[in-house]
């Protein structure tokens, strides 16, 4: 897939930019052949839960739990199981619930976050250390020690079974903070210095000249925070009981119970599920595997 | 305080003469959105989960006086906690090694240069993308004793079928598998990236010297990725110390808690025991441990690198 130039790496691009590979050397060793075999070896592996899955979602359910385990079912493939899904109809109203707020949390997350970085890159305030500090030490603070005390505030703001209390909590990244940080860090202050002369504001110099050259940083962890929003368990269980306000990874659960052991619909579900992301990363993939290792890698 | 003229620091920002002040306000008014949702959700719940940790309220409304550290005392004498402190910690253990290793062996397939890269990338990273529900539905689905498709390739060459997530010596291992092949492609996009960024001229020079493709591995690539096996595996302890999901997903804790990690002990007395006080000392101790962790790990890469 190529890159139009206009996303071509800022003049500091971070490691990962480069993610592209040597170009492969034409020998064909004994050695290389080796590496294929073992690098196709696990990428069958790694296959198989899919294939598996989508054989079992094309089944009938009595197929899908016969005792003989196989691949080519005896009544014939058959979306069966896929129409019932939608039938008893959430898949897309836990898409939807998913798909609105982790955009919420990624665009929260990016527009707090960049703002205090720059702070943190450019502007001498008194107080700026203490805040360096209690920033970077919050980034050991395990998300679960949280949901106790979390659930409680939500229950005291009267925010349990709304939206918000699903997207508050998880729009603060103490670690994108500083992947963004050090980004501006690299920006050189002298295409800043005109606009100082002439007067401009600070967040003029932000907006108009910071954030236009912070584009594939900005990309990279709107990338990781929205994969991280959307396959979260933990939290959207815990805060929203209200049937309408699930999300995807959440309602799946209760489905698994209510399907309990029609296997047929349960891969159907999973696949529906797990196919918005997957076509998105078909489309994305260079930008989504270079969000993940460029933010990824800045934690060192 | 005596600053040396060589250390101090150089003038950072693009202040104009005589702007002190505004500087400040500048700094702190660019730093408030972030510091008002980092405050209200992350300090405040932090602070106060210390001081609900030192009560005994629950969620049916009952006790809120303080009661001092009764609940860390019950929870130091709680064998359930201890139980699942430890499933944590073997879980943590026995999935980051293979969590590294793999993601490395993958890496260094990828990186010699095969063709039709974005195929391999997408088989090895697609699971990462995948909500833990989904992994686990898969993976209930490939372990069902009867009709799953592992134990029927385990038979078909031979083999005795196995409970996988009923059987309390294996249980903890199906877990790590299914959360190896959901995983690791992360930290495999992570070594692929550090990979990429060797220059290639020590593999150039290697070569004029007769180095074959298992010494240039072993002597530049190895070497040259010390710096981010230390990351990968100091990211890999913390995020396996967090392990709930799946296991609640997949065996509820089961079988006779053999799986159930300190995150589902800590939301189970909390919200099915309705015990938030004790709930939140459970979390101080978790906190704790992961805190000792962490600085331990921050001491060792020290030494390291000193």
């Amino acid at each position: 897939m190529a890159t139009p130039t206009l996303t071509r790496p800022a003049p500091h691009a971070t490691t990962a930019d480069s993610l592209t590979i040597r170009q492969p050397r034409k020998k064909l060793t004994v050695g290389r052949i080796a590496a294929i075999v073992v690098a196709a070896f696990i990428a069958v592996l790694w296959l198989i839960p899919f294939a598996w899955a989508t054989a079992t979602a094309f089944k009938t359910e009595t197929d899908a739990a016969a005792p003989d385990v196989t691949w080519l079912p005896p009544s014939g493939f058959t979306p069966e199981a896929f129409v019932k899904v939608f039938q008893d109809g959430n898949i897309p109203l836990w898409t939807w619930n998913s798909l609105y707020t982790s955009a919420a949390i990624t665009a929260i997350t990016l527009v707090i976050s960049a703002l205090v970085a720059y702070a943190l890159s450019r502007i001498d305030f008194r107080g700026k250390k203490v805040l360096m500090t209690v920033i970077i030490a919050s980034i050991i603070i395990p998300p679960p020690v949280l949901i106790i005390p979390l659930f409680y505030q939500m229950l005291a703001l009267n925010l349990i079974d709304t939206s918000w209390a699903i997207i508050l909590p998880q729009v603060i990244h103490p670690a994108m903070v500083f992947v963004l940080k050090k980004f501006f860090d690299q920006i050189p202050r002298e295409l800043e210095e005109a606009a100082v002369m002439d007067g401009a504001s600070r967040l003029r110099i932000f907006t108009q000249i910071i954030l236009p050259l912070s584009r594939p940083i900005l990309a990279a962890v709107a990338i990781f925070v929205f994969i991280g929003a959307w396959n979260n368990f933990l939290w959207p269980f815990i805060a929203t009981n209200d049937g309408n306000l699930l999300t995807l990874p959440v309602g799946l659960q209760t489905i698994k119970s209510a399907y309990g052991i029609q296997y047929a619909q349960n891969m159907a579900s999973a696949l529906l599920a797990a196919l918005p992301l997957i076509v998105v990363f078909l489309f994305f993939q260079r930008q989504i595997i270079k969000g993940v290792a460029t933010t990824g890698l800045a934690g060192t | 305080m005596s600053t040396s003229t060589l250390s101090r620091p150089r003038p950072q920002n693009l202040r104009k003469p005589g702007s002190r002040t505004r500087s400040n306000l500048s700094g702190w008014g660019f730093a408030a959105p972030f510091l008002v949702f980092f405050l209200a959700f992350l300090v405040w719940p932090i602070l106060y989960g210390f001081y609900m940790s030192l009560t005994g309220k629950s969620l049916t409304g009952a006790n809120d006086s303080l009661i001092g550290f009764a609940n860390y005392a019950e929870a130091l004498a709680d064998a359930d906690m201890w139980r699942s402190l430890g499933n944590t910690l073997y879980f943590t253990v026995i999935s980051t090694v293979p969590l590294v290793l793999v993601a490395l062996v993958m890496a260094a397939l990828l990186n010699i240069g095969l063709p039709a890269q974005w195929l391999w990338r997408l088989s090895y990273f697609a699971p990462y993308l995948l909500a833990s529900t989904v992994v686990s539905l898969f993976f209930t689905w490939m372990y069902n004793p009867q009709l799953g498709l592992i134990n029927e390739f385990l038979t078909g060459i031979g083999l005795p079928r196995v409970a996988w997530l009923n059987d309390p010596n294996v249980a903890m291992w199906a877990i790590v598998i299914a959360t190896l092949w959901w995983t690791v492609g992360f930290n495999f996009l992570l070594y692929l990236a550090a990979m990429q960024n060797i220059p290639a001229q020590h593999y150039e020079a290697a070569s004029l010297d007769g180095a074959g493709a298992w010494r240039q591995f072993f002597s530049i690539t190895l070497p040259q990725l010390t710096p981010t096996t230390v990351m990968i595996v100091l990211l890999q302890i913390l995020a396996s110390l967090k392990i709930f999901d799946q296991v609640y997903q997949m065996t509820a804790g089961g079988p006779g808690g053999s799986t159930r990690p300190v995150v589902q002990y800590i939301f189970e007395t909390g919200f099915t025991g309705y015990r938030l006080g004790y709930s939140a000392a459970i979390s101080y101790i978790f906190f704790g441990l992961i805190v000792v962790i962490s600085v331990m790990q921050f001491v060792i890469t020290r030494r390291r690198s000193a």
